[in-house]
């Protein structure tokens, strides 16, 4: 214990600063640089409102992840019980002070920003139940009265958001806190009964919905049923990504975007419009940074000693896997439309600045591989 | 050494890099399903979602194209078009189309039931496109339009060109144009890509005749829109063709005058060059207004052209069908002169009537015309002489000479409403009735009536084909300079009078196709009707020219709606004592002057009487206003030879 303390401590900032990861450093600035081309073409060319807060909270965030990395590992880790909790709160005082914006409740007003803390939630149950299966031992976790709490601490804020309602971002959530379970060492069991009860649950789940939310899902199945109403998002999509072709129409020649056919472009669509303009390769190179980042999250995974470490590695980078090919199956007319964003491409800074805290503790995971965390 | 809890974190860490595997695994398939998915929309389905990225981006207005004008002889405009003023709405630049129309309503006066009309093509179109509120609205309700522009919303004043027929009197030759109709659009291919809100195709006479090209080339806009409909920009203009312009026989002049001769009367007129068969005049009557066609009919003047018993829809001209009564008997005549039945100073006695197996044939004359001759039996137009004639001639000879003429067939091409009337012989009867034919009805067809049917532009083709000495001539109303050489043959016969020209020399020197075995049959029958007439006793002789710029030769015409009961003949009952639909047609064809025939014309009076009365004054105006013109018309195709 002492030695290992020594080591840590022996660390030099030129060390530190050494062991960061320079090519998941590179891909996420290169993916922001990505992002901004594609925020300046939904703005039509100009440096706009979006185009201008875009690239203001990229490198905001992008400082802030920079600055997270060299945290100390240890830190994360005492302290992901109160993150998650004050996250929690964050998620309580949307409940009863939240802005309510095209009929959900989702935001906190901050003054300086809005405040949106379904998506740091999407960190904090990670951060959670990385630490509390760190905690646990190997005997313990298949024991049914250790399965309580992280059931407690999934179903709550999952209720919370998809209540607001935000039924895209409670799955994305529960799809975090799941991947932790499933990499601990849950069994399968567990997963194939909480599934079959999911199903069975479902129907009562569905008279929960708000009625767009079932035109969703409906709409999904038969797109073309009704090609201006609900199937409209996903069928202009789908045209827009088709007609770039294997090239592209050209940086800011995406008619279907420019023109307004394309819905939700900053947000949720934002692939879609980079693919009419950039094509089949330009998908493909999207395709392959997500890919870059996500191979080397594993990676740190891989590398770093403690189990809290690659537990939170690795679930983040499923985590942040599930939420690229969501947004993209999505807008590709694979799954319906829920509602996800497209992490760092996507306009939105809670979507961005939580996305930014989950690498920057990857990072320190990776600066900090050899330190235990008790 | 490893203690018991770093034994169980080794464990733990081969576990959870166990299970991280897995998901790996799992994330890879994903993966290639969206690569997969991509390849699939962006390169083998790229073109099907070109088409559709592009077929949201553009969209087409489409632009009438400016009808092509028809002009006369003269070059003066007979179906012309004007500037109109018109309000358009575009739907879904509206945000309340009810309030709209309640709105305009009180601007511009639209009836309810075009209201309801309104919005039912509304609900069926895409609501880009514009639909015409009123196509024809006046200065002061476009002025009145204007000034309220800005609290309507989705209406466009627009200019536009229209239909516009200066004057009513060719109304049925020319015929007019109306809004295109569903069935237009099933039956007319030339209508499929031409489809424009607010065109306006011929339905009849010329217009439809010679719609597909005087329609035009259609325009478009095609504008960028985006999602809500906006036009963004404009990509492409193409402002069509006017359609063709064409220029017809008809002389404007003689078609107002003839108008008004025929004014309260149902009657038709049809004057021709004899020699090139140009129409110079045709004219039906009562005639209508084709400007209410162009705008949307009204009902009620709809329903009083429908209701009006002297049918003012009818081109009497060349639909109408008559007995061609006693001017066929020009024709019977020269049949049997060229099959040899008859010489020309053979008689027959008249005394009013004759009798055949027990059956009556009466003469018009009751007391009978003495001796009668072929020269007298026309002049005086004796029933009894043609009887026996016609007799001894036999239905299927008069049919062929008559078919010969022009008769039974339809006469101009590319006129749906022309009829081909009826040339009567034993097989016609046996096929279309089913009936042996009868020696009484022989009898009847020698005086022309029974199943004889003719057109009066028939009978004028008929006439002239007499007076240009019994040569085929084409009747046409479109403008043609090409010429047969009929007048070189003329002029070289005037220089030559005792050159006999062989027929075959006639086709191969002349281009000509004689009607005729022995051209001086012709020149019987010509001037058998020159002494109808003009020579006292002549059935027209009280209507003669003295003038002999002006004489015309003649045969009047009577054709039969009703038998004559033995009693009325007894009580020798006259026409006008009868009711008007029992009253007989009246006929008569002419040709003019008879010095130097240039001129045919044939007079149909509806219920008029007899020929010689009602027929033969209003051809011997007509005949006069022609042949005054004449050198002006000489002039222009002089002219117009030269620059060719």
């Amino acid at each position: 214990m002492y030695r290992s303390r020594s080591i840590q401590s022996a660390l030099s900032l030129k060390d530190k600063i050494v062991s960061i990861d320079y090519v998941l450093v590179l891909s996420i600035f290169i993916l922001g640089l990505v992002s901004i081309l594609a925020m300046y073409s939904t703005d039509g060319g100009e440096f706009k409102y979006h185009t201008n807060s875009h690239i203001l909270r990229f490198f905001i965030f992008f400082g802030m992840f920079l600055f997270l990395s060299f945290i100390q590992i240890r830190f994360w880790h005492s302290q992901s019980y109160l993150i998650y909790i004050l996250f929690f709160i964050l998620l309580l005082g949307v409940k009863y002070f939240g802005l309510t914006s095209s009929g959900s409740k989702r935001w906190l007003d901050l003054y300086f920003m809005n405040l949106q803390p379904s998506e740091l939630m999407k960190v904090g149950l990670i951060l959670f139940l990385a630490k509390y299966y760190h905690r646990i031992s190997i005997e313990n976790i298949n024991q049914l009265r250790f399965l309580f709490l992280p059931i407690v601490v999934l179903v709550a804020p999952i209720i919370l958001v998809a209540t607001q309602p935000d039924l895209g971002t409670a799955l994305l959530i529960a799809a975090g806190g799941i991947s932790v379970a499933w990499l601990a060492g849950v069994r399968i069991k567990f997963f194939a009964i909480s599934g079959f009860a999911f199903i069975a649950l479902l129907p009562i789940a569905v008279s929960f919905l708000k009625p767009y939310q079932k035109s969703r899902i409906l709409t999904f199945l038969n797109p073309e049923s009704d090609p201006l109403g609900a199937g409209y998002q996903i069928i202009q999509s789908k045209i827009a990504i088709g007609s770039g072709g294997l090239f592209g129409k050209g940086f800011l020649q995406g008619s279907q975007s420019y023109l307004d056919y394309l819905p939700e472009k900053h947000t949720d669509f934002i692939f879609t419009l980079f693919s009419e303009e950039f094509g089949f390769f330009g998908s493909l190179f999207i395709l392959v940074l997500y890919a870059i980042i996500i191979w080397r999250i594993v990676k740190i995974g891989n590398v770093t000693r403690s189990n809290f470490g690659k537990l939170y590695c690795y679930s983040f980078a499923t985590a942040f896997f599930i939420y690229v090919v969501v947004n993209m199956m999505m807008v590709l007319g694979l799954l319906p439309i829920v509602g996800s964003p497209l992490p760092i491409m996507s306009y939105g800074g809670s979507s961005m600045m939580a996305i930014m805290l989950g690498l920057g503790i990857a990072m320190s995971c990776k600066v900090y591989k050899d330190t235990p965390v008790n | 050494m490893l203690s018991p809890s770093s034994g169980n974190t080794i464990i733990k860490s081969k576990l959870i890099s166990r299970r991280m595997f897995l998901l790996t695994a799992a994330k890879a398939v994903v993966m290639v399903g969206i690569i997969g998915r991509l390849v699939s929309l962006q390169i083998n389905e790229r073109s099907k979602y070109k088409t559709l990225s592009d077929k949201n981006r553009f969209r087409e207005w489409k632009l009438a194209p400016e009808r092509g004008v028809i002009k006369d002889f003269f070059d003066k405009e007979i179906a012309s078009n004007e500037q109109v003023y018109q309000v358009h709405l575009i739907p879904e630049n509206s945000k309340d189309i009810e309030k709209l129309f309640v709105r305009l309503k009180t601007i511009l006066n639209i009836p309810d039931k075009k209201l309801f009309f309104l919005k039912r093509v509304i609900s069926k179109q895409k609501p880009w496109e514009p639909i015409i509120v009123s196509d024809n609205i006046t200065w002061s309700e476009f002025s009145r339009i204007n000034l309220f522009l800005h609290e309507l919303e989705g209406v466009k004043p627009v200019v536009s060109i229209a239909r516009m027929y200066p004057d009513n009197s060719s109304a049925h030759i020319l015929g007019y144009v109306s809004q295109v109709s569903t069935k237009d659009l099933q039956t007319k291919k030339y209508l499929k890509d031409l489809h424009v809100p607010g065109m306006t195709i011929g339905k009849t006479g010329l217009e439809r005749k010679l719609d597909e090209e005087i329609i035009g080339k259609i325009g478009f806009q095609r504008y960028e829109v985006n999602a809500f409909g906006k036009r963004i920009k404009q990509i492409q203009i193409n402002e069509g063709q006017a359609g063709k312009s064409f220029k017809t026989t008809l002389d404007f002049e003689i078609q107002k005058f003839t108008k008004e001769l025929l004014k309260d009367k149902a009657a038709a007129v049809c004057v021709m060059d004899i020699y090139n068969g140009d129409i110079v005049s045709l004219v039906s009557s009562p005639t209508f207004e084709p400007n209410e066609f162009v705008h949307g009919l009204d009902r009620k003047y709809w329903d009083s052209l429908i209701k009006n018993e002297r049918r003012p829809l009818t081109n009497k001209a060349i639909s109408g069908l008559y007995p061609p009564g006693s001017t066929i008997k020009t024709l019977v005549a020269l049949s049997a002169l060229e099959n040899g039945i008859i010489k020309p100073q053979d008689t027959f006695k008249c005394s009013g009537k004759i009798e055949l197996f027990g059956e009556k044939f009466h003469c018009w004359e009751k007391d009978g015309h003495g001796f009668v001759n072929l020269r007298k039996g026309i002049q005086r137009s004796c029933d009894v002489y043609f009887y026996e004639v016609a007799r001894k001639l036999g239905v299927d000879r008069l049919s062929i000479t008559a078919k010969k003429f022009g008769l039974g067939k339809k006469v101009l091409s590319g006129f749906v409403e022309e009829r081909a009337g009826v040339v009567p012989d034993t097989k016609w009867k046996k096929k279309f009735i089913g009936q042996n034919w009868y020696l009484g009805e022989t009898l009847h067809s020698g005086i022309g009536q029974g199943y004889f049917q003719s057109t009066p532009l028939q009978l004028c083709l008929m006439t002239a084909q007499i007076a240009n000495g019994g040569f085929e001539i084409k009747p046409r109303i479109l403008f043609n300079q090409k010429n047969n050489k009929l007048k070189d043959y003329i002029k070289y016969k005037n220089e030559n009078p005792n050159d006999p020209l062989p027929i075959d020399l006639l086709l191969s020197n002349f281009d000509l196709k004689p009607l005729f075995k022995n051209q001086e049959h012709i020149n019987l029958i010509k001037d058998a009707m020159y002494s109808s007439s003009n020579e006292p006793g002549g059935t027209s002789y009280k209507h003669r020219w003295e003038n002999k710029k002006f004489t015309f030769a003649g045969k009047t015409g009577s054709s039969q709606i009703k038998r004559f009961t033995e009693d009325q003949r007894e009580a020798e009952v006259k026409q006008e004592s009868l009711p008007y639909k029992d009253r007989d047609h009246a006929l008569f064809v002419a040709y003019a002057p008879y010095n130097d025939p240039k001129y045919a014309i044939s007079v149909l009076v509806e219920h008029g009487g007899s020929g010689g009365k009602t027929a033969a004054p209003i051809a011997k105006k007509i005949i006069k206003k022609v042949l005054e013109r004449h050198e002006l018309r000489q002039r222009v195709n002089k002219l117009l030879g030269e620059e060719v």
